[in-house]
């Protein structure tokens, strides 16, 4: 029942998301509009639903992943610096190289992320203290650190406004021709669902995996490399979306359980369905102005994710 | 050996403050002496803000990692800064004066603190640490709105904004330094009689109640104290994130003791060092080309990772 | 004298006791037992007031505990936990010193504080290595550095959760002798939790069985400790060997 309405609500949204926008496509007579709606549909809306499905389940499945290497519930991209490291990626990526290619951006974004992400995880196991709200609070400290060493680079090239607003997260932008790159992340979920067994066992514990005869490095590695590369790829195409695989994976777990063979599919439905309604409301709210989808999705997913820490603490 | 270390410590506090203040002092002394003698003052009393603010917190939520900031004040802060930017545009500065715009950050910061304590406070128990994380997550609410802010704000007028987003000293009013002085004075005092207290937390909060403690009460009286404290130096000089963490670690790592009165006096010495130096090296060194709150936040977030990733115990 | 009325907890919808009544004599030892999930620490931490009751009252000296100042009940009950926090930078004559902050209130040590804090290292052979930090000695070295400190801290009521804990044998048989004679030779009242039932029998004067959050047994040593006693409590069957006037529990069959 539960995953009818999910179903449903996801074809609904995908299909609101393709006809809502500033130029007006008329449904019913899609056969006879004319040439500009056809560009428009071909050049913008698709490009940028599709961008927004990708996104949703590649940011999603990747909040999983870290939470089952890192055996906490409340740690993400948000909640691990990986945002921001592809962030200070791609900025030092322009510094270097202004003017270059998306390719290359992404290129330094995904070394970025791929160094952060082992960094966090060596921080991990230094940790003794491993009471669930204090990893997040590290992450995000960690985060805040390395959009510090950006601003320092950042103000000596005098590009701070700049680096704020480029990658503030928005779909506005996604066109046929420079969206591309987010497909990237396509193969990366897919390679996760084919492991999905081995990463619930992850989550069990180091030493457990171990003796069930997983190879738990080289799978964390891969976790780590997918999730590198489904982050940047969003990254370049559409900005920085803050909580998406926080809480998505969170609510998943809560009605579905922990059992990622099981659970990854609704995942990233969720994922796609969330973004997408986000998206929408951001499209509509200050019609025919658009709020960029960062700072709505940062709102709801921030208020979310109280409300579930506050839940837990009652329950503590 | 404590005696010796606070001696050298004071020793070094003094030569950077007389390096700062009488190099490159140029053809006009009698106006760039006053000048620093003024700045030196707002950064030592900024410095010995920090430098309470911090170890307290350090002590109340038990951890060494931890600063003040990261409860959101900076946020609010900057936020509203620029959301009057957004309002005024370059008319910012006629509609509201240095002195307004600073008690009403001041009055934000404060409340802000307040309200995410009382809401806090009103259960039972006392959870610090999500206490830090609602104030970490409304902190990172407040960014995205901010960067919004600056999405729409004409770039001409951003400079505006910017002024604010780091912190300098380079244009202290001297009216605010005043009262701030003041006010973080008369904090400091108080502050220094419950330092004995904050002592026996370091053995952990059910012993210290064990020791006839009232713990609720102390955690409450410190935050109250460590509000005030970040939320008038956040107004008077930016953000400086960072500093806490470096100054109350190097005061662990240098001085022998556990009591709160030396370590306290240690960040605020390191601090004095610290922000007085950096402030030298920006202007002479960096030549402006960065700004002290850049530089610290710099410098400590690398100090931070190195912290993380060598200690043992969080 | 510590005398528990009618008292309730609950944990959210989990109630821990459940109006528990129970009157612990002065000068002796009595050990806790029962189950996980019985209540035993959280009556502790309850009678401490480290957390608060829901309902009941607890009376120190038929003084409700709720009407005295936090200041003054830490001059008359000390409560020693797991000690979690093997990382502090402070010597065992620091932490020891600790013990006297209900007294002096952190300011200014005085004679006697001094002269209880040397007593208290003596008397748990800590002289040696008193001016060494905490977090280079070995846990039962640390185990009774705490103890020194709770000595020092000279208090009518000693209550333990665990105090044995990770202790090796020759440590766990000298800190409960140390308990015993803090009982029987300063007339403390001596309330603690311990798992092994063995060592409960060795050196309690009283046994309380806690279970489902009330008192299911209490009485002397000698009346808990017998097989119909034993088995209800546990649930499985024991044989109770006396030998030289120690009575011990034999539950392997």
């Amino acid at each position: 029942m539960r995953t009818f309405i999910l179903v449903f609500a996801f074809i609904l949204l995908l299909l609101a998301s393709l006809f809502i926008g500033v130029k007006q496509i008329d449904w019913a007579n899609y056969n006879s509009i004319i040439e500009s709606g056809r560009l428009v549909f071909r050049v913008s809306r698709f490009p940028r639903t599709m961008a927004l499905v990708i996104a949703g389940v590649g940011l999603s499945v990747s909040g999983l992943i870290m939470q089952q290497i890192s055996l906490n519930k409340f740690v993400s991209p948000t909640t691990a610096g990986t945002l921001d490291a592809a962030k200070l990626g791609i900025l030092i990526g322009l510094i270097l190289f202004p003017g270059t290619s998306h390719l290359t951006q992404m290129g330094f974004a995904f070394l970025f992320t791929i160094l952060a992400s082992l960094i966090f995880m060596q921080m991990l196991r230094h940790i003794k203290q491993r009471s669930l709200i204090y990893i997040p609070l590290l992450g995000i400290m960690f985060g805040n650190v390395l959009a510090a060493i950006g601003t320092f680079f950042g103000y000596r090239f005098d590009i701070i406004q700049n680096m704020e607003t480029w990658l503030i997260g928005d779909f506005s932008k996604v066109l046929q021709g420079n969206y591309e790159l987010i497909y990237i992340s396509l193969p990366a979920v897919l390679l996760t669902y084919l492991y999905a067994n081995k990463l619930t066992a992850l989550g069990l514990g180091e030493e457990t995996a171990k003796s069930l005869g997983i190879q738990y490095n080289t799978l964390v590695l891969i976790g780590l490399i997918s999730i590198s590369l489904t982050v940047s790829a969003v990254m370049i195409t559409a900005g920085a979306i803050p909580f998406l695989g926080l809480i998505v994976p969170n609510i998943i777990s809560l009605i579905y359980g922990d059992n990622l063979k099981k659970s990854l599919p609704y995942t990233a439905l969720l994922g796609a369905t969330l973004l997408l309604f986000g998206d929408i409301i951001s499209r509509l709210i200050i019609y025919p102005f658009e709020v960029p989808i960062g700072l709505t999705i940062s709102i709801i997913g921030g208020v979310a994710f109280l409300i579930f820490i506050s839940k837990r603490i009652r329950h503590a | 050996m404590l005696k010796k270390r606070i001696l050298i410590l004071t020793g070094f506090t003094i030569s950077v403050i007389l390096v700062y203040l009488l190099t490159f002092v140029g053809n006009n002394p009698d106006y760039v002496l006053p000048r620093r003698i003024t700045k030196i003052a707002a950064m030592a009393l900024i410095a010995c803000s920090i430098g309470y603010s911090s170890v307290v917190f350090q002590t109340i939520t038990n951890n060494r990692i931890l600063t003040p900031s990261i409860m959101g004040f900076e946020a609010v802060f900057i936020l509203f800064q620029a959301f009057i930017v957004f309002l005024y545009g370059d008319k910012t500065f006629q509609v509201i004066e240095q002195q307004t715009n600073f008690l009403f950050s001041v009055l934000l910061m404060f409340g802000f603190a307040l309200i995410l304590y009382l809401a806090l406070f009103r259960k039972r128990q006392v959870h610090v640490y999500f206490l830090l994380l609602v104030g970490l997550i409304l902190g990172a609410i407040f960014k995205s709105m901010t960067s919004f802010l600056e999405l729409v704000i004409d770039p001409n007028e951003f400079a505006f904004v910017q002024r604010y987003l780091f912190a300098s000293f380079n244009n202290i009013n001297t009216n605010l330094l005043g009262i701030s002085a003041i006010a973080l004075f008369i904090s400091l005092v108080l502050g220094t009689r419950i330092l004995h207290k904050l002592d026996v937390l370091l053995l952990g909060k059910e012993q210290a109640i064990t020791l006839g403690i009232n713990y609720r009460r102390l955690v409450q009286i410190s935050l109250f104290l460590i509000a005030i404290q970040v939320s008038i130096s956040t107004a008077l000089v930016g953000p400086i994130t960072f500093l806490g963490i470096l100054i109350a670690n190097l005061s662990y790592e240098f001085i022998p003791s556990h009591k709160h009165r030396h370590t306290i006096l240690g960040a605020s010495l390191f601090g004095v060092i610290l922000v007085v130096g950096g402030q030298f090296l920006v202007e002479h060194l960096f030549n402006m080309n960065t700004t002290i709150s850049i530089l610290i936040n710099f410098v400590g977030g690398i100090y931070f990772i190195f912290l993380l990733l060598k200690s043992r115990r969080l | 004298m510590i005398t528990v009325k009618d008292l309730y907890k609950k944990y959210g919808n989990h109630p821990v006791l459940n109006g528990l009544n129970i009157e612990f004599p002065k000068g002796k030892v009595i050990s806790l037992i029962g189950g996980n999930g019985a209540g035993k620490s959280t009556l502790l931490s309850v009678i401490s007031k480290i957390i608060d009751h829901d309902s009941g009252h607890i009376l120190l000296s038929h003084e409700d505990i709720a009407n005295i100042s936090s200041k003054d009940y830490a001059t008359k009950l000390s409560f020693l936990r797991q000690s979690n926090f093997t990382h502090i930078r402070l010597t065992i004559r620091e932490l020891v010193s600790f013990g006297r902050f209900p007294y002096n209130r952190g300011k200014k040590m005085s004679t006697q504080d001094e002269e209880k804090v040397e007593e208290a290292i003596a008397f748990m052979e800590l002289e040696d290595i008193a001016d060494s930090f905490l977090d280079e000695l070995s846990g039962g070295q640390r185990q009774r550095a705490y103890l020194a400190m709770i000595l020092a801290q000279d208090t009518e009521n000693i209550l333990l959760d665990e105090p044995l804990n990770n202790l090796d044998m020759k440590y766990s048989v000298q800190i409960m002798k140390t308990l015993r004679d803090f009982a029987h030779q300063q007339g403390k009242t001596v309330i603690l939790i311990v798992h092994d039932i063995n060592i409960a029998a060795q050196y309690s004067d009283y046994i309380a069985a806690l279970k489902d959050g009330v008192v299911q047994h209490f009485g002397t040593t000698d009346e808990i400790i017998k097989p119909c006693v034993l088995k209800d409590i546990f649930e499985i069957d024991f044989e109770v060997i006396l030998n030289r006037g120690c009575k011990f529990c034999l539950y392997y069959d």
